[in-house]
C-alpha cells in the first residue's frame, strides 16, 4: 500500500503544517496558497524535526543594508540549525544542489473516490462528502 | 623607514613647524608591534651594524631583492603615524611617507612598488591621500592594520574601498596593532610573542567582517590581501563561516553564496609566515589542499622580518604546480596595476616585504 | 550531504558521554532557596551587573528562539529547565551515559560585584545538585566560580573538592585579563589539588574588551565565529605564561570554541615561540607540546568542510585521545551524536570521542 489518506483537506489551512505519521515514517503536510506539499519530517543536514520548524517568507536583498522579504510562507527553516528549505521543491536555499529533503507527492481526492478505492487507511475514516489529503510514498 | 627628521621636507610648513618646536621629530615612531631589537623584526645577517633593523635601499636590493631573483617587489610601509590619534597629524605625516617612498625608493629602483600608506580613522582624509597618490601607477594598494579602532569592514570604512575599487588598487591589511583595544578578547597579555600569535586571530576577524558587512557585494572587483597573516588558519575560517552562514543568512541576506566562494574569489595571502611544522611537509601540503585552491597565496619575504633563514624562503610541502602561480600569477592578477608596467621574464618572482 | 531518510537502529546500543549540556532555571526565583536573604534582595532590586549596554538581554539577538532548539521547550520555562523533556528527548533518546553540565549564567563568572559573585557562585553550585544531579545520576555538575576572585574561588573550590558528583571547574575564558595571568594561578593550583579539570566553556558575556583585538562585531555571524578566536586567546595565553609548565597536572577543556583551528594555533606558537624564546624562558617545551598534554577539545560546534574527509586530518593531526564529545543541548548549533560525523571513523576511533576520553578526564565509572 503506498497511497495513504493522511487527513481531511481542510485540516491544514494556508500557510500551516501539520506532522502526520505514514507506515512509520513522519512526514510533513503544508498547504502554500492552497496548494499542498509533503517533506520527510527529517532534515537531510542533521536528522532534526524539519517539519517543526517555522513557515518563513524568503529574505533577501539588493545589497549591504537592504532588506525585503518574498515567498511569503513558502519557506520552512529547521527548528536545529536555522537551514532554510523551499516547501516547494525541498531544496535547502543555501545550497540547492546537495541538499534537499524529501518531499512526497500529496494529492486532494473526493471522498467519494477514495471510499471505493484500495488505498483508505484503516485508522483514518473517510466520509464521501469531504475532501482527503493523500500521500503516495513511492515504490 | 624614514625617520620623522627625514620626513620634514615632505612637509608642509606649519607641520614642519609643529614638529620642530614640539620635538616630535626626536620621536622614533616605531609601532608596538615590533620592538626593533626583537628578532622578529629583523634576520641577524640583515639587522643593521648600527642595531636598526631596516636598511638603506642597497641592502634592500642586496638582501630582499637579488637573492630571491624578484621582479618586482611591493614596499609596506610600518609606521608610528598611523597610530596617532590626531587625525590631521596622522593624515601628513602619511603623505610625507608616501611621497618619500617614491622619491627615495621608487624613483631609484624600478623593480620596486608600494602601498598608500594612510590613517584609517579618517576615511575622508584617507581618500583623499588615495585620490592625491593614485596617478603614481607604483602604488598598487592601500594598506590598512590589522587590529586598529573598528573593525574594517564596517560602513564607515567604505569610502576608502570605493576609492580603492575604482582605481584598481588592492586593500592590504597588514599586521600590526595600533593597541587601541587589547588584543585579546580576554585583555592585555604579558609577552610580544603573544601579541603576535594573536594577530591571526585578528586577520580572521577582520575577513569575517568583511564578509559579514557584505564589503565584496557592495565591491564586486575589490581585492583584499591579508599581509603578514599566516595561512594556515584559513581553512577553518571556510568550513567554518559557509555552516553559520546557512543558520544566519536572514540576518545578512547579501550574502549570496557560500562565503568559502566569496574569499577564494576576492582575498589573497601573504606567503610568509608559513606557520606550519617544519619537519612535516605533509602537514602544509595537506592544509594546501583544505584551502581548495591555488590562486590565494601571494609570495612574500616579509623583509627584513625573520621568517626564514637563507634563501629557504619556499617551504617544504609546496606541491610543483603551485608554484609558478604563487610566485607570478597570483600576484599580477590580484594587482592589475603591475600587469600595466611589467616587463618580466620567465622565473622571476614579485613578492611582498615589510620595510620599516 | 543529505542524511539517510530513516534511522537505523544501531545493534549495539549507543552509550555516549555528552560533554557539554545546559541545565536552565525556570526563573531566577529558583535560585532564591540557595541565596542569603541579603543576596535574594538584591537580586530582586539591582539584578546582576554585566559588562553590556542591554539589561537581561542579548547584545546580538539570536535567530531562532533565543538561541535555543525550537523542540526543546518544555511546557512551562525556558529549555533545559525541565528535567523530564531533557530526559526523554535526549538523555534517554540518545543513550547519554553520562552528562557534563555547563551553568552558564548567574553563576557570578561575569558578575561585577565580587560579593554577589561568590553568593551566586555558591547558590548555583548548590542548585545544580539539587535540581539536576541529585533526582539524575547520569548527570555530573561543574563547580562554578567566578574567577576575577581567585582568593573566593579557591575556598569554593576546596568546599566541593570531596563531592564527587562536581567533575570539573568551570571559569569564564572571556575572563579581564588573559587566563595565564599570574592573578588566576591560586585557582589553577586548587584545581590541580583538588584533581579536577578546569573547564573553559565559551562566554556570551564580556570580562571587558572587546570580543575581537579590532573591535566589536555587528553581527551576530561575526559574534558567533568570535567564539573560536577568544578561546585561541584563551589558550595562547595559558601556554605563554606558562601556566601548563608551573602545572603540570592541570587539564584544561575547551569547550564550544571548535576544535579544527587548534593544529594551525599550535603550529604557529611553535614557530614564534622558537623565534622568540628568549622572551618566555619559563616555556621550556614547544607549545604543541603543552597542548597534546594538557588540553582536550569538544566537538562542538563540528566544524563541516565541503569535502568531510578534510576533518579527518584535522583530528589525526590533534590525536583520537584528545577530542570528547559534545552535543551542546538544547542549543541551536547542537549536534547530534548519529550524524555528527560525516566521515567513517573506525570503532575505536567512534569509542574514544563518544565515551572513553571523557570517561577517564572525568574518572567516570
Amino acid at each position: 500500500m503506498t497511497r495513504q489518506v493522511v487527513a481531511r483537506a481542510g485540516d491544514v489551512a494556508p500557510g500551516t503544517s501539520r506532522v502526520v505519521n505514514v507506515a512509520g515514517r513522519e512526514i510533513g503536510i503544508f498547504n502554500v496558497s492552497g496548494e499542498y506539499f509533503a517533506l520527510a519530517n527529517r532534515c537531510p543536514h542533521a536528522g532534526g524535526p524539519l517539519c517543526q520548524g517555522r513557515i518563513v517568507p524568503l529574505v533577501q536583498s539588493e545589497g549591504p543594508g537592504h532588506y525585503r522579504l518574498a515567498r511569503h510562507q513558502e519557506f520552512l527553516r529547521c527548528p536545529w540549525h536555522g537551514w532554510e528549505f523551499d516547501i516547494r521543491t525541498g531544496q535547502s536555499w543555501c545550497d540547492p544542489r546537495s541538499t534537499r529533503a524529501r518531499q512526497f507527492a500529496v494529492t486532494v481526492e473526493p471522498g467519494a473516490q477514495l471510499v471505493k478505492g484500495p488505498y483508505v487507511a484503516e485508522t483514518f475514516a473517510v466520509s464521501v462528502e469531504e475532501d482527503y489529503l493523500v500521500i503516495d510514498l513511492g515504490g | 623607514m624614514p625617520s620623522a627628521q627625514t620626513l620634514l621636507p615632505y612637509l608642509d610648513e606649519y607641520w614642519r613647524d609643529q614638529l620642530v618646536n614640539r620635538h616630535i621629530d626626536k620621536s622614533s615612531f616605531i609601532l608596538t608591534s615590533y620592538p626593533p631589537n626583537s628578532p622578529l623584526s629583523a634576520r641577524p645577517d640583515w639587522r643593521q651594524a648600527s642595531g636598526a633593523p631596516c636598511g638603506s635601499l642597497d641592502d634592500i636590493r642586496r638582501q630582499a631583492l637579488d637573492p630571491f631573483g624578484s621582479s618586482l617587489a611591493i614596499c609596506n610601509v610600518l609606521h608610528g603615524a598611523v597610530a596617532l590619534f590626531n587625525e590631521d597629524m596622522s593624515a601628513a605625516m602619511c603623505s610625507a611617507i608616501n611621497d618619500w617612498v617614491a622619491k627615495e625608493l621608487l624613483d631609484r629602483e624600478p623593480r620596486l612598488r608600494a602601498s598608500i600608506v594612510v590613517g584609517a580613522h579618517n576615511p575622508a582624509l584617507a581618500v583623499k591621500e588615495i585620490e592625491r597618490k593614485v596617478g603614481d601607477k607604483r602604488f598598487v594598494q592601500v594598506l590598512l592594520p590589522a587590529m586598529g579602532e573598528m573593525l574594517l569592514g564596517r560602513r564607515i570604512y567604505w569610502p576608502i574601498y570605493a576609492a580603492a575599487e575604482q582605481h584598481g588598487l588592492a586593500i592590504g591589511i597588514h599586521a600590526g596593532s595600533t593597541y587601541q583595544h587589547a588584543p585579546m578578547a580576554s585583555g592585555w597579555p604579558a609577552h610580544r610573542v603573544e601579541d603576535y600569535v594573536a594577530q591571526s586571530g585578528a586577520f580572521e576577524s577582520q575577513l569575517l567582517s568583511f564578509l559579514a558587512e557584505g564589503v565584496f557585494q557592495k565591491f564586486p572587483t575589490l581585492r583584499l590581501v591579508l599581509l603578514e597573516s599566516g595561512f594556515t588558519w584559513l581553512p577553518t575560517l571556510l568550513w567554518r563561516t559557509n555552516k553559520t552562514w546557512r543558520g544566519v543568512r536572514p540576518e545578512v541576506p547579501w550574502i549570496d553564496r557560500p562565503p568559502a566562494e566569496i574569499v577564494r574569489e576576492h582575498v589573497r595571502l601573504t606567503l610568509q609566515p608559513v606557520d606550519a611544522p617544519k619537519n612535516d611537509p605533509q602537514a602544509l601540503a595537506r592544509t594546501l589542499e583544505h584551502i581548495g585552491s591555488d590562486r590565494m597565496l601571494l609570495f612574500s619575504t616579509d623583509y627584513p622580518h625573520w621568517q626564514f633563514d637563507g634563501e629557504d624562503v619556499l617551504p617544504d610541502g609546496l606541491p610543483d604546480s603551485a608554484v609558478r602561480r604563487l610566485l607570478i600569477d597570483n600576484a599580477l592578477d590580484t594587482y592589475p596595476r603591475l600587469r600595466e608596467m611589467a616587463g618580466l621574464g620567465d622565473n622571476r618572482e614579485i613578492k611582498q616585504e615589510a620595510v620599516r | 550531504m543529505n542524511v539517510p531518510l530513516r534511522h537505523t537502529p544501531a545493534p549495539v546500543k549507543l552509550a555516549i558521554v555528552d560533554c557539554d549540556i545546559h541545565p536552565a532555571y525556570r526563573s531566577p526565583a529558583d535560585l532564591h532557596p540557595f541565596l542569603p536573604a541579603r543576596w535574594r534582595e538584591h537580586m530582586t532590586t539591582f539584578g546582576e551587573h554585566l559588562r553590556q549596554g542591554l539589561s537581561g538581554q542579548l547584545a546580538w539577538p539570536r535567530m531562532m528562539a533565543s538561541g535555543m532548539r525550537v523542540d526543546s521547550f518544555p511546557e512551562q520555562g525556558p529549555p533545559g529547565s525541565d528535567l523530564e523533556l531533557m530526559r526523554r528527548q535526549h538523555l534517554d533518546a540518545n543513550g547519554v551515559e553520562y552528562g557534563m553540565l555547563m551553568q552558564l549564567s548567574r553563576g557570578g563568572m561575569e558578575e561585577r560585584n565580587l560579593d554577589f559573585a561568590a553568593a551566586l557562585s555558591r547558590a548555583i553550585n548548590d542548585w545544580q545538585l539539587e535540581t539536576f544531579v541529585k533526582p539524575e545520576p547520569r548527570l555530573r555538575a561543574g563547580i562554578v566560580v567566578p574567577q576575577e576572585d581567585a582568593a573566593f574561588a579557591v575556598s569554593e573550590i576546596e568546599h566541593r573538592a570531596d563531592d564527587a558528583r562536581f567533575a570539573q571547574i568551570l571559569i569564564s575564558p572571556r575572563s579581564s585579563d588573559p587566563l595565564g595571568h599570574r592573578r588566576y594561578w591560586p585557582i589553577y593550583e586548587a584545581a590541580q589539588r583538588a584533581r579536577r579539570p578546569i573547564a573553559l566553556h565559551v562566554q556570551g558575556f564580556s570580562g571587558g574588551h572587546a570580543s575581537t583585538g579590532s573591535g566589536w562585531p555587528t553581527y551576530y555571524m561575526q559574534e558567533h565565529y568570535a567564539a573560536s578566536t577568544g578561546m585561541q586567546n584563551t589558550l595562547t595565553s595559558l601556554v605563554f605564561e606558562g601556566v601548563l609548565e608551573r602545572f603540570p597536572d592541570l587539564k584544561v577543556v575547551l569547550i564550544e570554541g571548535g576544535f579544527a583551528w587548534a593544529p594551525a594555533l599550535c603550529w604557529r606558537m611553535d614557530k614564534h615561540w622558537e623565534r622568540m624564546r628568549q622572551e618566555t624562558p619559563h616555556v621550556k617545551r614547544p607549545p604543541s607540546d603543552y597542548v597534546r598534554q594538557n588540553c582536550w577539545f569538544t566537538t562542538q560546534p563540528i566544524e563541516e568542510p565541503e569535502k568531510p574527509e578534510h576533518l579527518r586530518d584535522i583530528i589525526d593531526w590533534i590525536g583520537w585521545d584528545r577530542l570528547m564529545f559534545s552535543t551542546d543541548y538544547p542549543h541551536w548549533d547542537f549536534d547530534h551524536p548519529r550524524e555528527v560525523f560525516k566521515f567513517q571513523l573506525s570503532e575505536e576511533q567512534k569509542a574514544l570521542v563518544f565515551r572513553n576520553n571523557a570517561k577517564a578526564l572525568y574518572a567516570l565509572a
